[in-house]
């Protein structure tokens, strides 16, 4: 607890630190502004990303900080209020002048801090897996795009390893995340020959704890004869109370997996894993995969946080890659200017830590290796199928007619996040 | 190790190694040099786990589970357990098990103790899903000699739900054997599905005609896949036992709609119950009191952070941790609501506006305080082993044991909330209080101690609440958030201050939601009971117990 509070003061006295001697310091210091909610609904889990950033800016510190100059974290909290994020994102670049932000979670959040970070010629590194659609000139999307986790987990269960699965439950939470990745995937499903009657799509509101009949309706419709699945999208609050609905009902991994998209290592440490083991869920990352550069990454992480019981998840992956990209492309170009920092990014490599590299490309997802991990009962993932090398991330789904024909490229000579290959037109900001 | 353990160690080798033996003997009709044979089958077996590929993993484990030796099982068990590991030095398959540091390891063929080995020198031997239904299959064909009847009639059914035709052999030599009426059914049951596939038309449409009937969901994914044919697909056998099928299943849907709509009735009353002990805290503080209490719903979150802290404090006697909970969540909760209604609502008695305002306000202060206190994250709390898994009655009706006690717990908790207001004197102080505050004070009532009293009842209640709920949902800052709108929604549609008001108010919206959830999706069948109470409390603004008399103008 003593930690904790000390964490809590340094964190406050950065912030203070960082409104106090604005000015005055501006000069000495390169600033990195921390864009994630710390109270209400988000708090649960973007708050472990602000602690990730703080981390990383200690650790570039100690190694002597960046162009000569120490790195300061601007931490401001928009308190899971979606329109405050770009109220706090203009504060961060108007007031304090950051020269980088690392932010975000839900995708509406995003979307309202777009406006902002363009007008004022922001950088924002976003580390969460989303549904794709969208390529900014100000934002560089280290989490997963659909076709770098959707895609190879419904793969992976079509695949023999998988079950040969040939029945399919699409369910998700009521918002924009789970409807277009569930759209993508219908569309997929259908492309591969699996019949729409072997598609059932289900959504809940936010937050949804009764989840009894519509175990009970999966469960039915598992008992067809055919192998079904469960692909999920649930998002976080919600996979307790379904998980456990699962449990109870006596539904097992061998009967029906379930394959989640948004469950990761943070989400179960919240509830007892035992009647969960053999479900799935994809991933870029898992705290249990074995290299070095992982083992030295958790320890850092269990000293910064002070506990050897916290775990590391896939966002925060992200933000590992994307700030050590960041700082990489700022000492190649000796600036922090943003339009020269965003040209050195294209292209840039950095170590992913499952091993591999990953790759920043020009329409600003990076290449990563997908993971499919099994639950096991101590809460951690046991890796089950990888791809065999990166996978592009893919701003525009080649799986949806209205987006078949978009590319991003912000290279010359497209420069543009919306171009029809086909009508050869730039939709501009219209995303 | 002493000597009296090695004897019963020798002891029950010895039985298990007669038991394989005769297994043996009835699987092939040959006694002989098979225990060498055996033998060397598993040595060969062995290695291929340590492969990476699956598939190499699953033939082992098949080879392992026809072996005939008897150490078959027990590594198959410690497989599907994950107590297998290997050596990453040699190779060499160990069970292993947890100890202070690193893992206590003993050689998995002839049971020699090799020590303490650190973490990173063992592997385990990871298995995926389709491992583990091949294991399930192979575990049930071994334990189908087991002495237990219900390991058996557990083993047969493994069978049933993954048929593979080289356990024929292993289910004719068992149902020869079998005497118990129960396991019989389950090994017929697993026969017809294994003949359903393999044998010719008669024996199939023997094999539908044994399944037809059954309530057994494995049975109807394998009719299933047999009517899949009923369309001429196939061959006209498989036409022919596939019309069979569909027939059989047609009969069988029937009874299963009747069930499905008694299952309905059972979520319904379940959700019901989740409603009425979230609401029936503030039916006493807003229904009897006419608080606006919106920091109830913290009140519920912080009868499951008593929960959580309760078994943190007693994490060896989990099983019995609710029992402490519930008594400590109402004396923490309560006490909270006392000293809220001294310090802050006491002096807004009659400002409604301010009222809500007040306690919306320390809804969030409350809810802050605990993501400081606790962090954000949400806390693990455990499910005692009697409140999970479900009593099957069929395969078509099984009824979860958490609801089944908390529809329970909820009935016991409105009995004895009734009978504190009906036939205790600070009930009657309260009804009193409640009714014309005047009066009851010139009677001589100490009216500032009743509202403390009652509000704290009704947040101690709501305490109650939050341990039930931190059996179902997760606990962390937010669980309260999620339930204010419906406990507000169950006490002014059932009607302001009558308790019988709220319990039906709860089990008919919860029956309801549950009835239009399958027409409609959880979001509309949510939307729809909120336009419904909107259209049902302009007809009926006192809700459906209205209070009659004077106090009703009050």
């Amino acid at each position: 607890m003593k930690i904790k509070v000390n964490k809590m003061l340094g964190a406050a006295s950065v912030l203070v630190m960082g409104l106090a001697a604005g000015a005055a310091q501006a000069a000495d210091t390169i600033k990195v502004g921390v864009l994630h909610s710390l109270s209400g609904t988000m708090a649960i889990s973007e708050t472990t990303l602000k602690d990730t950033i703080l981390m990383l800016v200690e650790e570039q510190n100690a190694k002597g900080g960046l162009l000569g100059k120490q790195l300061e974290a601007v931490v401001v909290d928009p308190a899971s209020n979606w329109p405050l994020f770009a109220e706090k994102a203009r504060e961060l670049l108007e007031v304090h002048n950051v020269d980088v932000i690392f932010g975000n979670w839900t995708s509406v959040s995003r979307k309202s801090v777009l406006p902002v970070i363009e007008e004022l010629n922001g950088m924002l590194f976003y580390p969460v897996q989303y549904e794709g659609e969208e390529s900014s000139k100000n934002v560089f999307y280290t989490g997963a795009a659909p076709n770098q986790q959707a895609i190879p987990a419904v793969d992976y269960l079509m695949s023999e390893a998988g079950g040969s699965v040939k029945r399919f439950v699409l369910a998700g939470t009521d918002y924009v995340y789970p409807r277009t990745t569930n759209k993508i995937l219908e569309q997929y499903l259908i492309d591969k020959g699996i019949p729409k009657e072997d598609i059932m799509i289900n959504y809940t509101p936010f937050g949804h704890s009764d989840w009894q009949t519509i175990v009970s309706d999966i469960k039915t419709f598992g008992s067809a004869g055919k192998k079904t699945a469960v692909v999920s999208t649930v998002n976080g609050d919600a996979n307790v109370p379904f998980y456990k609905e699962l449990g109870n009902q006596g539904i097992t991994a061998e009967d029906i997996p379930v394959i989640a998209f948004s469950v990761g290592e943070e989400e179960l440490s919240g509830i007892d894993t035992g009647p969960l083991v053999g479900h799935l869920a994809a991933w870029n990352y898992f705290m249990s995969a074995e290299s070095e550069a992982n083992d030295e990454f958790i320890t850092k992480w269990h000293k910064f946080i002070g506990s050897e019981d916290r775990v590391t998840n896939d966002p925060m992956e992200a933000h590992y890659i994307g700030f050590n990209m960041w700082v990489k492309a700022v000492e190649a170009v000796g600036t922090t200017d943003v339009d020269t920092v965003r040209q050195a990014m294209y292209g840039i490599t950095y170590p992913n830590l499952t091993g591999g590299i990953a790759v920043m490309n020009t329409n600003h997802h990076l290449t990563k290796p997908v993971l499919i991990g099994e639950i096991q009962d101590d809460g951690q993932f046991e890796i089950v199928w990888s791809t065999p090398k990166g996978v592009i991330g893919d701003a525009w789904t080649d799986f949806l007619p209205e987006s078949k024909n978009l590319v991003a490229d912000w290279t010359a000579p497209i420069m543009c996040g919306n171009f029809n290959i086909t009508s050869g037109k730039c939709s501009g900001q219209n995303y | 190790m002493s000597v009296a353990a090695l004897i019963s160690s020798l002891r029950t080798g010895l039985v298990t190694a007669l038991a394989a033996l005769v297994l043996a003997i009835c699987v092939t009709g040959t006694a002989g040099a098979q225990d060498a044979a055996s033998e060397d089958a598993l040595k060969a077996a062995l290695p291929k786990l340590t492969e990476r590929s699956f598939d190499v993993k699953g033939q082992a484990i098949k080879d392992i589970s026809t072996s005939g030796d008897p150490r078959a099982l027990d590594l198959l068990l410690a497989i599907q357990e994950g107590d297998l590991y290997y050596r990453k030095s040699d190779d060499l398959i160990v069970y292993a098990a947890d100890a202070e540091s690193g893992y206590d390891i003993k050689d998995a063929l002839t049971g020699e103790d090799l020590g303490n080995v650190g973490k990173r020198k063992v592997k385990k031997i990871s298995i995926n899903n389709q491992l583990r239904s091949i294991l399930k299959g192979a575990i049930g064909s071994l334990e189908l000699m087991s002495p237990n009847p219900d390991q058996r009639v557990a083993a047969a059914r493994a069978m049933l739900s993954n048929p593979t035709a080289d356990a024929m052999p292993i289910l004719l030599t068992a149902l020869e054997k079998e005497t118990d009426p129960a396991v019989r059914d389950m090994l017929d049951l697993a026969k017809a599905a294994l003949e359903a596939s393999i044998g010719s038309v008669e024996d199939r449409l023997a094999a539908v005609e044994i399944m037809a009937g059954s309530m057994n969901p494995d049975v109807w994914a394998i009719l299933g896949r047999l009517a899949a044919k009923s369309d001429g697909s196939g061959s006209e056998d498989e036409t022919t036992v596939g019309k069979a099928a569909q027939q059989a299943l047609n009969e069988i849907e029937g009874q299963k709609q009747v069930f499905a709509l008694v299952e309905t009735v059972y979520f319904g009353l379940s959700l019901g119950a989740v409603l009425l002990l979230a609401a029936v805290g503030l039916a006493i503080t807003f229904g009897v009191m006419g608080v606006i209490n919106m920091a109830h719903g913290e009140m519920l979150m912080i009868g499951a952070y008593v929960t959580f802290v309760v078994q943190q404090l007693m994490p060896n006697h989990i099983e019995y941790s609710l029992f402490v909970a519930i008594p400590a969540a109402f004396v923490v909760t309560g006490l909270i609501g006392i000293g809220l209604e001294r310090s802050v609502i006491r002096v807004l008695y009659g400002r409604p506006l301010e009222t809500l305002l007040a306690t919306f306000g320390i809804s969030l202060f409350l809810q802050q305080t605990v993501r400081s206190v606790f962090s954000p994250l949400n806390q693990p709390v455990t499910t005692p082993e009697w409140m999970s898994g479900f009593y099957e009655v069929n395969g078509a009706l099984s009824l979860t044991y958490n609801r089944l006690y908390i529809i329970l717990f909820c009935l016991i908790v409105f009995a004895a909330l009734l009978l504190l207001l009906r036939k205790t004197p600070l009930g009657l102080q309260m009804r009193a209080v409640t009714q014309n505050r005047a009066m009851a004070s010139s009677m001589g009532i100490r009216t500032g101690w009743v509202d403390a009293m009652t509000f704290g009842l009704g947040s101690g209640v709501a305490g109650i609440g939050g341990v039930a709920l931190s059996q179902l949902t997760n606990v962390g800052p937010n669980l309260g958030q999620a339930y204010i709108i419906d406990s507000f929604m169950v006490v002014v549609f059932g009607g302001v201050g009558n308790l019988w008001g709220t319990f039906v108010g709860a089990m008919s919206l919860g029956v309801a939601n549950k009835f239009l959830e399958p027409f409609t999706g959880a979001v509309v069948a949510k939307i729809i009971v909120l336009v419904l109470i909107i259209l049902f409390i302009q007809r009926r603004p006192r809700g459906l117990f209205a209070l009659k008399g004077r106090s009703v103008e009050g």
